[in-house]
């Protein structure tokens, strides 16, 4: 845990603010950081928002020491982090959990997401990007005025974008562009968004047998395993177990993943 | 007295002296395995881990959690590997920490699961004591019947002290009319020591959804708001019960422990503030020993019931 300084905070998008600060741990340390992980975030020092919120670690600035988050103002502790400016302080914890893992092996990673499960993308795009691999991303968004990160995306890979209303990209869901043609070639695929986007995934990508990743969203409280609040039921070795997100995940084999 | 004086900040429990009285609250620190990565559990008064039962259980299903104004509800429902994973995989890591006592908090649905559990228990080199969690508010049978109707809790802490070798606490419900007849009643049956508050039942609806968020429906309601609840209980049961008092509900700081304290709680357990800050147990220890200094205490057992009159009485 550490307080530390807000660089910049911006308004992205209808009800999105992207946040950057200084990271708590130095950034150039081996194993500092992992695209997947999250910032788990005091929104103010108040009793009135007792609890930390968990947001996906979207961008790592490692020459300027800095990490950026992507996050909806939708209940009041997001709406009051929103109101948090460049020069304030900032109770940060992490990067916290388990990422998304990369293999080196592989060739052509396809990244799903939808909606505000689209930021980790971004660091999970650039390490892949990185280690030679060709990416292309897949997004879904409710309408135009909720696209976040599609430009900066697109310097990484293809993007793929469905929308509810039709407003931007293909009307629909992200699923309905999973086709046999998009997922031909593709090693592995790595999804975050909403529990029925991810289910939906889960079920299209195991029809066309690519293995992958869920980046599972539970409501979190400790956000390091104590509370057991955030578990998610997980097979392991023909059982069902009720796995902690925060520690053991956010990320999981998908295959492992069991939606009830 | 000279700011370099010593503050003296050990209490005497159950036989034991803890070298202060700052404990993490069952179901709040998990094993103790996690936290440990953030600072030497070494520091602390004594280590209360997550309520144990005879079998494996998977606890309840999500969501688990809500935040509430200065505080959290929680249903979890006593998700833990059971008795046997808990004696050969958790206790033992936590020999390594120098002078850590530890406390195993014991939950079941009928005596006889809790007399298994703590039959086992007894018998393990780990354990410093017992504490019977006969007030988890958040499973069918989860204990609380026995929480609530003092002739059952004296059942069932005689029960237990027939086979444990080990110092047996009740943790006792806020969920009652008269937590002072519960206290008298453990108490006459023999228990050792008591600890409260457990959580209060509570329930927050989801008005999107029209529906109680918590997948249990209610849970129990944690954290700052119920501390001033839970300091009354610990100042009417202390004027009534000899035993110690091992206060609990929303300490947040060392400030919060002396409030405790003075009420007559002769340790404290620190719950909800370790998920809002890992290094919430550590910080309080600090702050508990900042505030003697300041206040010109040097020793914390000065505090234990200062603010009744004529001071606690004897025996705790």
């Amino acid at each position: 845990m550490a307080t530390v300084e807000v660089v910049e905070q911006m308004a992205v998008g209808d009800g999105l603010f992207s946040l950057r600060f200084r990271s708590p741990v130095d950034l150039r340390l081996a194993g500092a950081y992992h695209p997947g992980q999250f910032l788990h975030i005091r929104v103010s020092d108040s009793f009135d928002f007792l609890l930390r919120r968990p947001l996906s670690l979207c961008k790592a600035d490692v020459s300027r020491n800095e990490l950026t988050v992507i996050y909806r103002a939708q209940g009041e502790g997001t709406k009051r982090l929103s109101r948090v400016r460049a020069g304030d302080q900032l109770d940060v914890l992490g990067p916290l959990g388990r990422g998304f893992p990369i293999h080196d092996g592989d060739r052509h990673a396809l990244l799903v997401a939808g909606g505000i499960g689209v930021p980790p993308m971004l660091e999970l795009a650039h390490a892949l990007k990185a280690r030679g691999q060709q990416v292309t991303a897949v997004l879904g968004f409710q309408n135009a005025r909720h696209v976040i990160l599609q430009e900066e995306l697109m310097a990484y890979g293809t993007v793929h974008i469905a929308s509810d209303d039709g407003t931007v990209g293909t009307k629909g869901l992200v699923t309905d562009l999973l086709t046999d043609a998009l997922c031909t070639g593709v090693n592995r695929y790595y999804a975050c968004g909403p529990t029925p986007m991810l289910r939906a995934v889960q079920a299209a990508m195991q029809g066309c047998s690519v293995p992958g990743y869920l980046s599972l969203e539970e409501r979190m409280g400790c956000g390091i395993g104590i509370c057991v609040g955030c578990v998610h039921p997980i097979r392991r070795g023909g059982d069902v177990k009720q796995v902690k997100t925060c520690k053991e995940g956010p990320v999981f084999s998908s295959e492992e993943v069991v939606f009830t | 007295m000279s700011e370099t004086t010593p503050v003296d900040l050990s209490v005497d429990l159950l036989g034991r002296t803890l070298k202060n009285p700052v404990m993490p609250a069952s179901g709040c620190f998990s094993f103790g395995r996690e936290v440990a990565a953030y600072y030497d559990l070494g520091l602390l008064g004594a280590i209360v881990v997550k309520a144990t039962t005879l079998e494996e259980r998977q606890g309840n299903p999500t969501p688990r959690l809500a935040e509430t104004p200065a505080g959290m509800l929680n249903a979890i429902g006593l998700q833990n590997p059971g008795v046997q994973k808990v004696m050969a995989d958790e206790l033992p890591f936590l020999r390594i920490f120098e002078d850590l006592p530890v406390i195993v908090n014991v939950a079941g649905t009928a005596v006889d699961d809790y007399v298994e559990v703590v039959k086992q228990l007894t018998l393990s080199p780990d354990v410093f004591a017992i504490e019977l969690n006969i007030s988890c508010p958040n499973v069918k049978c989860g204990g609380i019947q026995f929480g609530t109707d003092p002739q059952m809790a004296a059942d069932m802490v005689r029960a237990i002290k027939a086979v444990a070798h080990v110092p047996v606490i009740v943790k006792l419900s806020p969920n009652v009319t008269d937590i002072v007849a519960m206290a008298v009643a453990c108490e006459e049956a023999g228990a050792d020591a008591l600890s409260l508050i457990n959580t209060l039942v509570g329930m927050q609806i989801d008005v999107d959804r029209r529906r109680p968020l918590l997948a249990n429906r209610s849970g129990g309601l944690s954290g700052p708001a119920i501390r001033p609840i839970a300091v009354r209980m610990v100042y009417d049961v202390t004027e009534r019960v000899r035993i110690p008092v091992i206060g609990i509900g929303g300490i947040m700081t060392g400030r919060d422990v002396v409030e405790f304290l003075m009420a007559g709680a002769t340790a404290v357990e620190v719950g909800t503030a370790n998920f809002v800050d890992p290094l919430a147990c550590p910080r309080i220890i600090d702050e508990l020993r900042d505030w003697c200094v300041q206040h010109r205490v040097t020793s914390v057992r000065e505090l234990i019931g200062a603010a009744k009159e004529g001071g606690l009485r004897d025996g705790a």
